[in-house]
């Protein structure tokens, strides 16, 4: 199961909702705002390095450019569109908003 | 095989009612879904709870309620209603607050149902 | 692989929109068939040919049109949600069509996933 999240963790729950329902192995794909959580040195690098421990997790890239971020959480995989169908290739999606 | 062309999806409602007319659209959404037989499952999770809650009176705001619409899904064969349980304490209610029978899921139970499902639909 | 597309928001006031073709984009890109974009709750205005946005910005319910047109890709507005927000056949830019809940219930039992963008 791909979860995809597009929501700041800043302004919203979603990512805090989101992880608590997680599966070990489940991919996370960041999108749109939710790419903002990624970002290295915020107060969510603890919480996207606990989850990297069990669990995949991808940036979507034309979001993260779009948005200046440049420097992402190490191990924290960053793919355009067609890395993204990828990951609907191999999983059924879970789209929280 | 019978079961071969039978999905399952789950609705998850996550929205508060009436602020947003996301549960409303919801709801309209798995009343239709219920009348082609496949597994259907709906989820409340965050503020989605407080669409089940006792006592609305929608009189005073000019918005048509629905919560008795929850009572309904039972008589569409829609009878799998899952609660997380930590979004209904954190928000101090029990499921004697709720207008319908709901089975209260932990996390990871609820994890593992949405791992099982074909089609997931938040609203 | 055959791919449904559910959009639940409408047009400029969320990414969503945009994530959604650029997504339906990749997918034929990759050689997968996207069967259809269903569109609900405000996603129904994706549609409506009044739109028209500054020169320089891009035309949701053209990019719409067009990616129907040249790839078959269905473009579908629920008819109760458009009927709430005054979206009509009248309004409709080319290749899409109002159609009811249960085309949505066929498009998620016919695809091998259904994708679902809102906000």
């Amino acid at each position: 199961m791909l979860h995809t999240i597009n929501k700041s963790p800043f302004e919203n729950n979603t990512f805090e909702t989101c992880i608590r329902f997680l599966l070990p192995g489940d991919p996370v794909l960041f999108i749109e705002d939710g790419v903002y959580a990624v970002q290295t040195g915020n107060k969510f690098s603890s919480t996207i390095e606990r989850v990297l421990k069990t669990n995949p997790v991808f940036a979507l890239k034309p979001d993260l450019d779009a948005r200046g971020i440049a420097a992402i959480a190490d191990g924290v995989e960053s793919v355009d569109y067609e890395g993204f169908v990828g990951l609907v290739e191999e999983h059924q999606v879970n789209s929280w908003f | 095989m019978e079961n071969e062309n039978i999905k399952k999806i789950m609705h998850v409602l996550r929205h508060a009612p009436h602020g947003t007319i996301y549960t409303y659209e919801g709801l309209e959404m798995i009343l239709i879904m219920a009348a082609y037989e496949q597994d259907l499952s709906v989820v409340f999770i965050g503020d989605g709870v407080y669409a089940l809650k006792k006592g609305q009176d929608t009189s005073g705001i000019g918005i048509k309620g629905f919560s008795k619409t929850f009572m309904a899904l039972d008589g569409y064969d829609v009878e799998k209603l899952y609660v997380d349980r930590v979004s209904l304490e954190e928000r101090g209610l029990t499921e004697e607050d709720l207008v319908v029978d709901v089975e209260v899921l932990e996390a990871e139970e609820t994890g593992r149902l949405m791992k099982e499902q074909d089609v997931i639909i938040h609203h | 692989m055959k791919i449904g597309i559910l959009l639940k928001e409408g047009p400029y006031n969320h990414q969503a929109s945009d994530t959604a073709f650029k997504f339906a984009e990749a997918a034929i890109k990759k050689g997968h068939t996207v069967d259809a974009v269903f569109l609900y709750n405000d996603g129904v205005t994706n549609v409506t040919k009044l739109m028209d946005p500054p020169q320089d910005d891009r035309n949701i319910a053209t990019r719409w049109s067009e990616l129907s047109q040249k790839h078959g890709v269905e473009i579908l507005a629920c008819i109760a949600a458009s009927k709430r927000r005054g979206i009509s056949d009248d309004v409709l830019v080319e290749g899409s069509a109002i159609t009811g809940l249960g085309t949505l219930t066929d498009i998620a039992i016919r695809n091998d996933r259904l994708v679902t963008f809102g906000d």
